[in-house]
């Protein structure tokens, strides 16, 4: 009896990759803003990602068995998906917001499309505003100050300013005169407010005054475009160090998952955006460098407008792309009601994704365009 | 010259294994006991025997007629006996009509062969009718008819010749033997071509990962001073697809549905090169071909000549057997060669290897949704969008498959090859091609 042979089409040989190393892939490549998340909040951000990525899991494989279909939580995407939501809410959140966040991203936003690779849009986004929707307060109040966590383990303090890790802070709380506008301490929100307020006074000498000291007081907040850029600001667990974002942003694009093209258009298009509409002394007096540092941007234009599934294929559609999500999210900063727009500038595109993919089609080969 | 990067937009870089068998020397083959000679070994009509069961031949006899003009004959490639024409498994086609001859074990010759004097002086017509009556048929893999592209209508003219010397499907090594071992005999084939064609410029197109070929012929070349040009080509595949081969070359590009002559260019393989001459000046018919026969699930990888019709089995015994993890057996290379699903296949015109994959160099593995990583939209040399294409065709939408030039796909496989989700790109693409060309010939009709 001859042996049998597979008999597949060609090609016979392929490359390494995977999904579950993609989805592995993006696990690794956010590693530095999972610890730093642990160490500008504290232990219950670890918790918060935890449960999340439980939570994504869990909702996979109990739906999947239902359903008797295969379970394919081994893919990783789950676990993407669930870090990703984590990366979204504040630290201080109760522990049920990730797990119901991260059950309505794979329940709701992935699930009932066909699972992974139908999606039509990020599903930890989707989890994101379906919370950001139900429980508002949870979801925007960020109480803790970074590295606040660490005065109430003084062991821990003095051995992490030994390493220059942890400096105490000495302004302690900050309160603001005048105006009662502080619930919330993002720097987005933050300048949110402090454009609203001047507008809102335009007319009023004194207040203006007023929202000047204002703005002192403000400048505390981020001190500088440093504490922006390593992570020394309140806000979602995820989003807050540029430099642990951009470090795993360098392994992603190293290894090829993600292509440069829509984070640099959408920061491209935030910067030059905010600079000429974001000011309050008339057109181009805005501070592109505070848009482009604050916020999620770094989180959401890296890992989650570059989301394989929900992004175009082409690369002429990934600038579109960028662009839009750049336009949408500096239309929700400045006009919005939102301080932040990100989350929402990437879930609107992502219902744009099917026809940018139909009208940017590359031109074939040797074809000749039709007159 | 062209001071360009010499290579094309897209493309993969699949691992070469080359090294298994570029340094073996071409070997003969030991005659067979049987070979199966296919009436169809070319693209186009299916010739029609010429013998019958019970007749002697000679090695070099005609034993099948072309049938019309895209279309070419096929010679005994032993002499014996015909021993059956019947319908046997075959390497492309899964099973076809066939001529069985058994070996008389004398390899007598066909008389007709033999050199031809001042060969070069012959007349244009003469020469093509001598390579039609050959059996020529491309060499690389595809086994077009050669004398139908060696006679463009005439508001086609050809300027431009490339020999394709890229051989840039991993594993093969017959060409760039060949290049060494015979750089004598291909170069006189080139001569020939261009002589047929009446063109000017000509190219020797070689992969910059076979040095040494680059090597012999910009030597050969510079000795004869001949209207030659060797070019290195960047090492990436499908370096030595037509299309991508005459743009990187000559940066024209061959429409989409339009062929090499439609921009002045015709592209010929170093094997068929070397037949040509074979036919020309020595009256041989395409009667052997040399074959990489390679992979890790053979135990001596080789370059063999070998006599068309041989059934694989002869050559894998000849290079050791089969190590036990071999898990398929290709003809051609591994981007695009066709899996076998046995052994008693034969080589024919189109067999540029013989390959046995073990499971660790093969893959196969169950496709995984697409999610859209857009990797076989970058890698895709004809610029379409492979991951669109497979699904539309998954889906029956032959329409919209042929709107997004599912027709123009050349196979290459490199979406395939990078795609994560392993999804069978070529697999389906073929399928949408065969449906898309039934439905426009309803249409038509």
């Amino acid at each position: 009896m001859e042996k049998k042979w597979f008999v597949t089409a060609s090609p016979h040989i392929a490359d390494q990759e995977s999904i579950p190393k993609i989805m592995y892939g993006v696990v690794i490549s956010l590693i530095p803003a999972m610890l730093g998340a642990i160490y500008f909040f504290g232990p219950h951000a670890g918790w918060v990602m935890l449960v999340a990525v439980a939570s994504a899991v869990a909702t996979e494989a109990i739906i999947e068995k239902l359903m008797k279909k295969p379970i394919t939580v081994r893919d990783g995407s789950a676990v993407v998906t669930g870090i990703l939501l984590a990366m979204n809410v504040p630290a201080e959140v109760p522990w049920w917001i990730p797990l119901i966040g991260s059950a309505f991203a794979i329940a709701i936003g992935k699930i009932p499309f066909g699972g992974l690779g139908y999606n039509p849009m990020n599903p930890a986004l989707l989890g994101r505003a379906f919370l950001l929707a139900s429980w508002p307060t949870h979801m925007t109040i960020f109480k803790t100050r970074p590295l606040e966590w660490i005065t109430h383990h003084p062991g821990l303090a003095q051995f992490l300013s030994k390493l220059s890790l942890y400096t105490p802070d000495p302004t302690g709380k900050f309160s603001l005169s005048g105006i009662d506008v502080i619930t919330t301490a993002t720097p987005l929100n933050v300048f949110k407010q402090q454009k609203d307020a001047i507008l809102r006074f335009a007319d009023d000498p004194s207040m203006t005054e007023k929202v000047k000291t204002a703005h002192e007081a403000i400048s505390q907040l981020y001190d500088s475009y440093g504490n922006l850029f390593w992570g020394k600001i309140g806000g979602c667990i995820g989003e807050t160090s540029v430099f642990l974002l951009l470090i795993g942003a360098i392994y992603l694009i190293y290894k090829r998952y993600i292509r440069l093209r829509i984070p640099l258009s959408y920061i491209g298009t935030v910067a030059i955006l905010s600079w000429i509409f974001g000011g309050v002394d008339g057109l181009f007096s805005g501070d592109p460098l505070f848009h482009v540092l604050a916020g999620g941007l770094m989180l959401g234009a890296f890992y989650m407008a570059t989301d394989m599934v929900t992004s175009p294929v082409t690369s002429a559609g990934g600038y579109i792309f960028g662009i839009g999500c750049g336009i949408i999210t500096v239309l929700i900063r400045l006009i919005g009601g939102y301080p932040e727009g990100v989350s929402y500038s990437i879930l609107l595109m992502n219902l744009t994704v099917p026809l940018i993919d139909r009208y940017t089609k590359p031109k074939t080969f040797g074809k000749v365009k039709n007159k | 010259m062209r001071l360009k990067r010499l290579t094309f937009k897209g493309g993969v870089h699949p691992p070469e294994r080359k090294e298994l068998s570029e340094e073996q020397a071409i070997e003969a083959l030991p005659l067979p006991s049987y070979v199966v000679i296919p009436l169809q070994q070319h693209l186009g009509a299916p010739a029609e025997p010429i013998v019958a069961v019970g007749d002697m031949v000679r090695t070099g006899d005609k034993i099948c007629e072309a049938k019309g003009f895209v279309s070419v004959p096929s010679h005994a490639s032993i002499s014996g006996k015909v021993k059956a024409i019947e319908k046997r498994p075959h390497p492309v086609a899964g099973e076809a009509l066939a001529i069985v001859i058994e070996s008389d074990g004398k390899d007598e010759m066909s008389p007709n062969i033999g050199p031809v004097a001042n060969y070069l002086a012959l007349d244009v017509e003469e020469m093509k009718k001598k390579i039609q009556q050959a059996g020529l048929a491309g060499m690389g893999g595809a086994a077009f008819p050669t004398h139908v592209k060696l006679s463009p209508p005439a508001n086609k003219p050809i300027d431009t010749f490339i020999l394709n010397g890229a051989e840039c499907e991993p594993y093969l090594t017959a060409d760039h033997r060949l290049m060494l071992e015979h750089p004598n005999e291909i170069l006189e084939g080139v001569r020939i071509i261009m002589k047929i064609l009446g063109c000017k410029n000509g190219y020797i197109a070689i992969e910059k990962n076979k040095p040494d070929a680059i090597a012999v012929f910009q030597k050969l070349v510079n000795e004869a001073g001949d209207n030659l040009r060797v070019v290195a080509l960047n090492v990436k595949y499908p370096q030595g697809a037509e299309k991508q081969l005459i743009k990187a070359i000559t940066n024209r590009k061959v429409p989409a549905g339009g062929l090499p002559m439609d921009v002045g260019c015709l592209v010929h393989n170093v094997g068929t090169a070397k037949a040509v001459y074979e036919a020309v000046a020595l009256n041989k018919p395409l009667y052997e071909r040399v074959v990489t026969v390679s992979g890790r699930g053979i135990r001596q990888p080789k370059n063999l000549r070998v006599r068309i019709g041989t059934p694989f089995q002869n050559l894998i015994d000849f290079c050791g057997g089969l190590s036990d993890d071999t898990v398929k057996i290709i003809n051609g290379g591994p981007m695009m060669g066709i899996a076998q699903y046995t052994l008693e296949v034969p080589v024919t015109k189109g067999t540029s290897g013989i390959l046995a994959l073990t499971s660790s160099e093969t893959r196969i593995a169950e496709p995984q949704p697409c999610i859209r990583c857009g990797r076989c939209v970058e890698v895709c040399p004809m610029n379409l969008l492979p991951n669109t294409l497979a699904r539309l065709v998954e889906y029956k939408r032959f329409d919209e498959a042929r709107e997004l030039g599912v027709l123009d796909c050349i196979e290459c496989g490199s979406c395939a090859f990078v795609c994560p989700s392993k999804i069978r790109h070529v697999h389906h693409i073929k399928f949408g091609k065969l449906e898309v060309t039934k439905m426009m010939k309803a249409k038509a009709a």
